[in-house]
């Protein structure tokens, strides 16, 4: 689809009744329902600003990941209430990539151990939960109470944020690795490189193709940097009790 | 905690991808002011931080990988997708080819 070309000069922020809002020049934003674009962090507000003050002659939607994700907080396209996406959260720990060993070639199972091994073993310990980890193609056995600590511990967030939570897990593939990220055990770098541990591994086997290989990586740090950082600044306190985020 | 390095250094890679970014003055931006405030407010540029200021370099650290990656792909799309309909000759050189060359016709 052709892209459009920016079309304002200013970009500026205001503080609206529902929150924080932003404008183009004398336009105020809107999400693509059709409602106000508005978001309970002035910290948010003004990256999402910033993203749109980047934009140079055309407006490249697909590298505006703040405003993506705040569009997704206030139209919530697919419905999905707290419980669902709570749910739809915790069931990628069946399928966690830090879980998933493979056992050929060697050099690749050692490779997952000793990068893997550590994180696993730090969720176990934050959250006091036995995870493990399985060479068998069905994935690990989570026990219902581990994922009960995780619904219990992803319930603790609001709807703004868990929207942000789901969208890192979804990137990343793990939700252990999005908790490490979340919890600030990690960095983005660090969570992606993880995330890609076979890609990297193939990389330094068979050399590294810049248009696939740093294109993929590129855009998974952005995805990830953009997913956690809509969770922290939607979760602080000075956030926290505005009403865009009761539920 | 993280292993963040040195808040110095985030903070002057913030400003430095500000300046990219932006197409007018960077110090006139919201986002500047923002993240000098922040950082003047906090002390989060001495070396050693208390937690609230870890998490605040935490945040910093995560803006600036967001803003220095978007960059990164948004050169590497122009570089490589935005170009349009490539001749055989460039899409051959992209994997490492070269078309064979024939004598009197159509290479």
């Amino acid at each position: 689809p052709p892209e459009r070309k920016r079309f304002y000069q200013n970009v500026s922020i205001s503080q609206g009744e529902g929150g924080f809002e932003i404008n183009l020049d004398h336009r105020k934003l809107k999400t693509p329902q059709g409602k106000l674009f508005a978001v309970p962090s002035e910290a948010l507000a003004i990256a999402v600003a910033t993203e749109w003050d980047s934009q140079k002659d055309t407006i490249k939607f697909y590298t505006m990941h703040l405003t993506t994700l705040c569009n997704t907080a206030l139209d919530n396209p697919t419905q999905r209430n707290k419980t669902q996406l709570i749910r739809a959260a915790v069931k990628f720990l069946e399928t966690d990539t830090v879980c998933y060993r493979v056992e050929e070639p060697p050099a690749l199972a050692e490779l997952q151990k000793n990068e893997w091994d550590p994180v696993v073993a730090w969720a176990e310990k934050r959250y006091n939960v036995a995870i493990g980890s399985s060479t068998s193609i069905l994935g690990p056995n989570i026990p219902a109470s581990t994922k009960e600590t995780f619904v219990s511990h992803l319930a603790s967030y609001n709807m703004w944020a868990l929207q942000g939570i789901e969208y890192v897990i979804t990137q990343l593939k793990s939700l252990i690795l999005s908790m490490g990220l979340i919890d600030r055990h990690i960095t983005v770098e660090k969570a992606v490189l993880l995330s890609r541990l076979e890609e990297e591994y193939q990389i330094r086997r068979w050399g590294n193709v810049e248009w696939a290989h740093d294109y993929d990586l590129c855009e998974l740090r952005a995805r990830a940097a953009a997913g956690t950082l809509f969770v922290h600044l939607c979760s602080e306190s000075s956030t926290v009790k505005h009403k865009l985020l009761q539920d | 905690m993280a292993a963040l390095g040195s808040p110095l250094q985030t903070f002057r890679g913030l400003l430095r991808e500000l300046r990219h970014a932006s197409g007018r003055p960077y110090r006139d931006t919201p986002a500047y002011q923002h993240i000098v405030a922040t950082f003047r407010a906090h002390r989060v540029t001495s070396q050693k931080l208390c937690r609230a200021q870890q998490e605040l370099h935490f945040q910093a650290a995560t803006y600036l990988c967001l803003l220095r990656s978007v960059r990164e792909h948004t050169a590497l799309h122009q570089e490589y997708h935005g170009k349009g309909e490539r001749s055989p000759e460039e899409v051959a050189g992209l994997v490492g080819f070269r078309l064979p060359q024939q004598p009197g016709g159509k290479g």
